[in-house]
């Protein structure tokens, strides 16, 4: 075959791939994942991914693509990738980050590009009203006010009245001080003792002295994951007798797996998917949550559930209600289709998902309320939903 | 601060402070015979761990896959350097060795990781599985380099570091575990509560550091390493083989390594990327010994240690920063009293 024969065929061929691209391109709606499967947040990172595969590739008719990218829990990383998602993959919608300071990291950049992000991060700062970048953000795991008021509230009903704090030495470890300081003031409890600690820690036995020796009523420990379980054990190894409470971030089978026995009588606000099957049948949580649990835990294995997850999941089902609203009004790859995506994700109301049901408004963009908590504590090895 | 206060933290001290002794004795000891700054130290210990929580479960540990990995890679490497010399005669006995010895390991670890193995079992299956991976990764990653400078050297381990945590991330999954005690209760000293635990500890610790010191100083074949890190076309001529030498060492430090981790696991739980921090205060400790001094090293470790224990009593959020500030009077304190001899490059 010579030369002059080949590079029209080439030009054809190429023409025909282009208008290929491009019809595909403009039927289908592309979401950008990026979250941390990889670095200290693997732990809340993996079941997210793992949630994101689990997903259908079609809303309202249109075929969606998942994009998802690993940011390794690290902040400029999610930046990158948050600019690569908008500006080479031109995704419609940002679902992401795992972790607060990549959130918060990324909301510059879909403030400037116009393109609604949906963050699985648990900070209320996120989603502040009072900033005007943030009109483009929402998230679905619970704010750490609405855990820590229900701690405070259960405190205050067991007659607690001095309380100790250890929690990590980073933003979830400070972000859980900073609310149950304003929580506890509220409910009349008064905090003796406050440390630090990090996950990699040889040894907690210092800051647990510490806390035993100003002998507080109860001592919440301020940790996500695992590394819950160090001053947990260093407690009950110091004969302390009081009350244990733990975060919402504890929130999977491998604390419980770690922690052993010693965690015993603990106690913690979640979201009320994980013990689902305990919820009483009125409870419209037990449906939705029963749904994404049972997708979960067929293909991943039973007891594989964990409440990270949960956020993967109800940022689909908030683009599940939303993405057929704005089709009504433009075309994905659009401007005006993500202006009219951040509209209806706004509007959405009474939406019942698996952590919790939400209602969204101009100055609500989390949506959760009372219906997303609850209390349960740990009896034998097993969550058990706390009266 | 009472005195029953003070009693439990140095108490905690020193059992820490035993753990990273062992890590600073792996330090030096890679560093005096090959000149490797051996940053994946910590990723070893956190290796023995896991492997010894995944046998707890009665499961096979993530560390069978890594070790038949590393062991495929490393004889592939092995062949490829036989026909290149044109030793084609070599490569059975070569592949026998890279390949054989550990796969047979790895396998006898599957086979034996049932829930009924006694907990002594576990962890010799531990050591045995972790300690197969030393001489495979100096045979990967360093022997080649043999000759290159410190600063290549390092720089190798950085990249070794990196890798071995996203390996670790890959066959151990991002939960941490714990390992029980290996025997529970306590005794009262003199009104002090001491536990067996902690006395273990700080027992085999010593053990091996008094092993360590009497093999470099007073045997033939210590004496021999020793010359290897001087000097190694020295060492050859007179009848030393470097590689070997290096493959001993690695396989004599990882040992030490998957031990810390083995006995560092019943007090916290360790994570895939746990063993860094670990090592980076065996790390301190071994730079006060300079590098070469074993029983400087032990101290430099013991005082971290204790440093770590009083700074998380009183000031928990400054608990690093005090650590590892710790190094910059010991650095200058070394720089102003030792003289330099230039290494030759």
């Amino acid at each position: 075959m010579n030369d002059r024969k080949l590079l029209p065929k080439l030009v054809g061929a190429l023409a025909v791939a282009a208008a290929g691209f491009a019809l595909s391109a403009q039927a289908d709606i592309n979401v950008g994942v990026t979250l941390s499967a990889t670095g200290p947040a693997a732990s809340l990172g993996i079941p997210e991914k793992n949630t994101i595969e689990l997903l259908p590739t079609t809303i309202g008719g249109q075929k969606i693509n998942w994009i998802v990218l690993d940011d390794g829990s690290d902040t400029t990383k999610a930046v990158t990738n948050t600019k690569k998602l908008i500006s080479e993959d031109k995704v419609d919608v940002i679902v992401g980050s795992t972790i607060t300071p990549n959130s918060l990291a990324m909301i510059d950049v879909v403030a400037e590009a116009e393109t609604p992000m949906i963050s699985m991060a648990a900070s209320a700062r996120i989603v502040d009203p009072a900033n005007p970048k943030t009109k483009w953000v929402f998230k679905t795991p619970q704010n750490d006010a609405l855990m820590a008021d229900a701690i405070a509230v259960h405190m205050k009903a067991t007659g607690v009245k001095t309380m100790g704090y250890i929690g990590f030495n980073d933003a979830y470890g400070e972000g859980w001080l900073g609310e149950m300081k304003r929580s506890a003031q509220t409910a009349g409890i008064k905090i003796v003792a406050e440390e630090k600690y990090n996950r990699n820690d040889a040894s907690v036995t210092g800051q647990v002295l510490k806390i035993v020796a100003a002998n507080p009523d109860a001592v919440l420990i301020g940790a996500a994951g695992t590394p819950g379980a160090t001053p947990q054990k260093e407690l009950v190894a110091r004969n302390y007798k009081g009350k244990i409470y733990q975060t919402h971030g504890v929130g999977n089978n491998d604390f419980l797996r770690v922690v052993g026995k010693d965690g015993n009588g603990t106690i913690l606000p979640i979201g009320p998917m994980l013990v689902y099957e305990q919820l009483p049948d009125s409870n419209p949580l037990k449906k939705s949550a029963a749904e994404y649990i049972g997708k979960y835990e067929a293909k991943y294995g039973k007891g594989s559930r964990s409440t990270f997850g949960g956020h993967a999941w109800d940022s689909y089902m908030l683009l599940s209600v939303a993405i057929p609203e704005a089709l009504k009004k433009a075309n994905p790859g659009t401007k005006e289709f993500r202006a009219a995506l951040r509209d209806a994700l706004e509007n959405v109301k009474e939406l019942v998902a698996s952590h919790g049901v939400y209602t969204m408004s101009p100055t609500e963009h989390n949506g959760l309320d009372n219906r997303a908590r609850t209390m349960v504590k740990i009896d034998n090895g097993k969550w058990v939903l706390a009266k | 601060m009472d005195l029953q206060i003070f009693a439990l933290l140095t108490q905690d001290g020193i059992t820490n402070g035993a753990v990273y002794a062992l890590l600073a004795l792996a330090l030096v000891l890679v560093f005096t015979v090959t000149r490797v700054i051996w940053i994946p130290s910590g990723e070893f210990v956190a290796y023995g761990t896991l492997t010894l929580a995944g046998l707890q479960l009665g499961k096979p540990p993530g560390t069978v896959g890594l070790l038949v990995g590393m062991a495929v890679v490393a004889s592939a490497m092995e062949v490829v350097a036989c026909a290149r010399r044109g030793e084609p005669e070599r490569i059975p006995r070569q592949i026998a060795l890279w390949a054989g010895i550990p796969i047979a390991t790895a396998g006898l670890a599957w086979w034996l990781a049932t829930p009924s193995l006694p907990f002594w079992a576990q962890i010799l299956v531990t050591l045995a599985l972790v300690t197969a991976m030393g001489p495979l990764l100096y045979r990967i990653a360093y022997q080649p380099l043999a000759e290159a400078s410190v600063l290549v050297l390092l720089i190798v381990s950085v990249a070794v570091h990196l890798t071995l945590t996203g390996l670790g991330l890959w066959f151990f999954g991002a939960e941490g575990s714990r390992t029980p005690a290996f025997a529970s209760g306590s005794f009262d000293l003199g009104g002090v509560n001491i536990s067996i635990q902690s006395l273990l500890v700080v027992g085999t610790s010593v053990a091996m550091i008094a092993a360590l010191y009497f093999f470099f100083g007073r045997t033939l074949y210590g004496k021999a390493l020793r010359a290897t890190a001087l000097n190694r076309v020295g060492a050859r001529l007179v009848g030393i083989a470097p590689n070997l030498a290096g493959s001993l060492t690695f396989a004599l430090a990882t040992l030490l390594c998957a031990f810390s981790g083995v006995l560092i696991g019943p007090f916290t739980t360790i994570y895939y990327d746990s063993g860094f921090l670990v090592s980076l205060k065996g790390f301190v400790g071994a730079i006060i010994g300079g590098l070469v001094s074993y029983p400087l090293a032990a101290a430099g470790a013991l005082l971290v240690g204790l440093i770590e224990a009083f700074a998380s009593y009183w000031a928990s959020g400054f608990k690093e920063v005090i650590v590892f500030t710790l190094i910059i009077p010991v650095l200058l304190w070394r720089s102003l009293t030792t003289h330099q001899h230039e290494e030759e490059e």
